[in-house]
């Protein structure tokens, strides 16, 4: 008896028992569907949680910063020059595996105002133009400011959508998108002229809502003519966490050149009448993740040279970030494998109580098949056969249902992030009910294939 | 040397310390191409000795050579494919499978013994003309006769050519005048040469083959003249005969 004849009639027999099939394949419809779903969800946490760690520059970008002179080098407090551009310049030639270098001079509590407007950016910084692609910013309107602009400490900036929506109005408010480049804005009371304005940043999810709420609006205005504006933006304030946040920040931002901050607001700081030329901290961007500590090693000992050995700096990672993105999903796959697992394991009993009961109405066939020449093999593999049919069965519709889940689930909780259902997810939910079916079908295999066919025939 | 050879069979079953011999020292031959019928009241034994001379039963002693190969010992994939290629059966309750219709039930030895479908269909139709039952393919066991589905039964032993076909009371479930059909179909086959054992316990039935083995409480009873078959009903003619060499 060959595979394929052993296949028809397991269907036959699935076929000749529609209800009770269905009955024993909803476990293994729930365990695939539970294991594919939960799968999709922590997907979908783990793309806001990784979308968040990429906005701010990804694993690779490090920050260097002013730390506390340790202990043991208190007596050196005098000679720490604290970060400066030399360390900028130290890190470019020394630190080969550091890719982006980009220092940041910080300044807080600003105010920009224009007109009766104003805004205080949660992030103002004099910066190099590299700072775009340090920080993974976008421009939207106009341009980076470029080494002419710092070269020359003109008097430009840019900035994030949140400054131009406090200071010109947003979308919502005009109607339309305001694109602020070329106007001219007050920054501690000194002019400064906008040269570009970054795109508005925002969670995959965000967006696919503030789409949806889009598509949505369009059509209501199309039926009802009345025309409500552009698509509300979430400000982040209804998102939660430290990934949102993220977001909010990054369009709280105004950039301007370096030299320009270091001119134009560190001059009143400094002694004798020159700028203080500290900065508030450096960003490297290292050339792999993969070569993270030997890059931050190779600039630590670069820094020490410049800091004639004071070490007045230290190193900041996103590592444990993600690490502790790393822990969360490892945490939620966990408890989300083991229910899925239970039902797996509930599904896979149901199938063998099904067969046991199946072959137990069957003895008398298996006796007449056995007296008419099946071997204990054929039979072992017509019951196997039969019980990973059902379960491939449950496996498919359990894959069908599982997409059907995920709906449900994204529409019961639009808060979350999109579940994203992974084609991995399917393959080891479908090949786990194979393999609980195999497993389910081979004790009534067994029993079946080991029956005496006088006692079959007999059996009433 | 005989198709069937039996030598000191016996079977014993054990039933809580009691010891039932269903088959006590049995010794026979049955030579390729006989017609046989093995005569006996009920319980005497006629079933166990079919089942175990057709490899569906194993003997507790003695030995058992089928076309010149002992069987005992050998493992059930052996017995299986003896079965498949060499025996065929025919049993009381025609024992068809009613899921499958009656081309497909002729069929399955076939599928167990690896026949392209092709052949297995031009074979299956072939054994269905023989028993005359070619325009019946599509039924179900349940949807003919009962001594239509005897016919199927017997389609489906001749389907694989056996050496011998293995009869258990083939008309013990029909009325008179259908088992009579059956009869004849078994008296065709034996015309053409094939071996049949055919289990009974009538002995009108037993009368019309030209061999009859007559079995009590397990023996085989002294070879008896089938001119002489209604005598075994006076118990003094039995035990005069029980003394008369075989
Ligand atoms: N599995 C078993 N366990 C115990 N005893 C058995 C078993 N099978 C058969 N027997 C006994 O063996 C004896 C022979 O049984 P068998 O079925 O061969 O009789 P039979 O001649 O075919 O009778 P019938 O004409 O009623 O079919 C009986 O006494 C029966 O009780
Ligand atoms: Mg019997």
């Amino acid at each position: 008896m060959n595979l394929l004849n052993a296949i028809l009639v397991g269907f036959k027999e699935i076929w000749a028992h529609k209800f009770r099939s269905l009955l024993t394949m909803l476990g293994i419809i729930l365990g695939v569907s539970s294991l594919v779903g939960m799968s999709a969800l922590v997907k979908g946490m783990e793309n806001g949680m990784r979308e968040a760690l990429v906005a701010v520059g990804g694993v690779e970008r490090v920050r260097i910063e002013q730390a506390d002179i340790p202990a043991e080098q208190a007596h050196l407090a005098d000679q720490a020059p604290g970060i400066t551009m030399n360390d900028v310049y130290a890190l470019k030639h020394n630190a080969t595996l550091t890719r982006l270098i980009t220092p940041e001079m910080r300044l807080r509590n600003v105010t920009i105002t224009r007109g009766g407007r104003h805004a205080t950016p949660f992030i103002f910084m004099g910066t190099w133009p590299s700072a775009l692609e340090m920080n993974e910013h976008e421009i939207q309107y106009g341009r980076m400011f470029n080494e002419i602009d710092d070269e020359s400490a003109r008097s430009v900036c840019v900035i994030g959508t949140e400054v131009r929506d406090a200071l010109f109005g947003s979308p919502e408010e005009l109607g339309y998108d305001y694109n602020p480049v070329g106007q001219q804005v007050n920054i501690q009371n000194q002019v400064f002229t906008i040269v570009g304005m970054f795109k508005y940043y925002e969670s995959e999810q965000d967006r696919r809502r503030r789409l949806a709420e889009q598509a949505r609006l369009q059509v209501a205005a199309m039926t009802s003519t009345n025309s409500a504006g552009g698509a509300s933006r979430d400000r982040g304030r209804g998102g939660r966490g430290r990934a949102s946040w993220v977001f909010r920040v990054k369009n709280n931002t105004v950039y301007i050149p370096l030299n320009t901050m270091w001119l134009r607001f560190r001059t009143a700081a400094g002694t004798n009448n020159t700028p203080d030329p500290r900065l508030t901290g450096l960003a490297i961007k290292v050339a792999d993740v993969d070569v993270l500590e030997p890059a931050i090693e190779q600039a630590h000992k670069a820094l020490l040279r410049v800091h004639n050995g004071v070490e007045d700096f230290s190193f900041e990672t996103q590592e444990n970030w993600a690490e502790n993105i790393a822990s969360a999903i490892r945490n939620a796959r966990m408890s989300g494998g083991i229910i899925a697992a239970i039902a797996l394991l509930v599904g896979g009993i149901g199938i063998m109580n099904i067969m046991l009961a199946s072959i137990t109405e069957r003895i008398r066939e298996i006796g007449i098949r056995k007296a008419i020449g099946a071997t204990g093999t054929a039979i072992f593999i017509q019951i196997l056969v039969e019980s990973v049919v059902i379960a491939i069965i449950g496996g498919l519709a359990g894959l069908v249902t599982s997409f059907g889940l995920v709906h449900v689930l994204t529409s019961i909780s639009p808060t979350d992030n999109a579940p994203e259902i992974t084609f991995l997810s399917c393959a080891v939910a479908f090949s786990f009910s194979v393999g609980v079916g195999i497993l389910a079908g081979l004790i009534p295999a067994f029993k079946a294939a080991r029956l005496d066919p006088i006692q079959a025939l007999r059996y009433e | 040397m005989a198709l069937i050879e039996l030598r000191n069979v016996s079977k014993i079953y054990f039933l809580g310390g009691e010891e039932i011999r269903a088959l006590d020292n049995v010794s026979l031959d049955i030579e390729a191409g006989e017609f046989v019928s093995i005569i006996g009241p009920s319980g005497s034994g006629k079933s166990t000795l079919m089942h175990i001379v057709g490899c569906l039963d194993s003997p507790t002693h003695g030995t058992i050579r089928l076309d010149g190969v002992e069987i005992q010992g050998a493992s059930s994939r052996e017995l299986a494919r003896i079965r498949n290629r060499k025996i065929g059966f025919v049993f009381q309750f025609f024992n068809l499978l009613p899921k499958l219709n009656v081309l497909q039930n002729v069929e399955l030895p076939l599928i167990y013994s690896g026949v392209p479908a092709a052949e297995r269909r031009r074979r299956a139709m072939d054994a269905l003309k023989l028993v005359g039952l070619e325009n019946r393919v599509r039924h179900r066991p349940m949807q003919i006769s009962g001594g239509q589905q005897q016919r199927v039964a017997i389609a489906r032993a001749l389907v694989n050519d056996p050496r011998i076909i293995f009869a258990d009371e083939p008309t013990g479930n029909l009325d008179s005048q259908t088992g009579e059909t059956i009869l004849e179909l078994f008296r065709d086959l034996s015309r053409q040469g094939r071996t049949i054992v055919l289990v009974t316990h009538d002995p009108e039935i037993a009368a019309m083959t030209p061999r009859r083995i007559e079995i009590r409480d397990g023996r085989v009873a002294p070879q008896v003249n089938p001119k002489l078959a209604g005598l075994d009903r006076f118990p003094a003619a039995q035990a005069a005969g029980a003394n008369t060499p075989v």
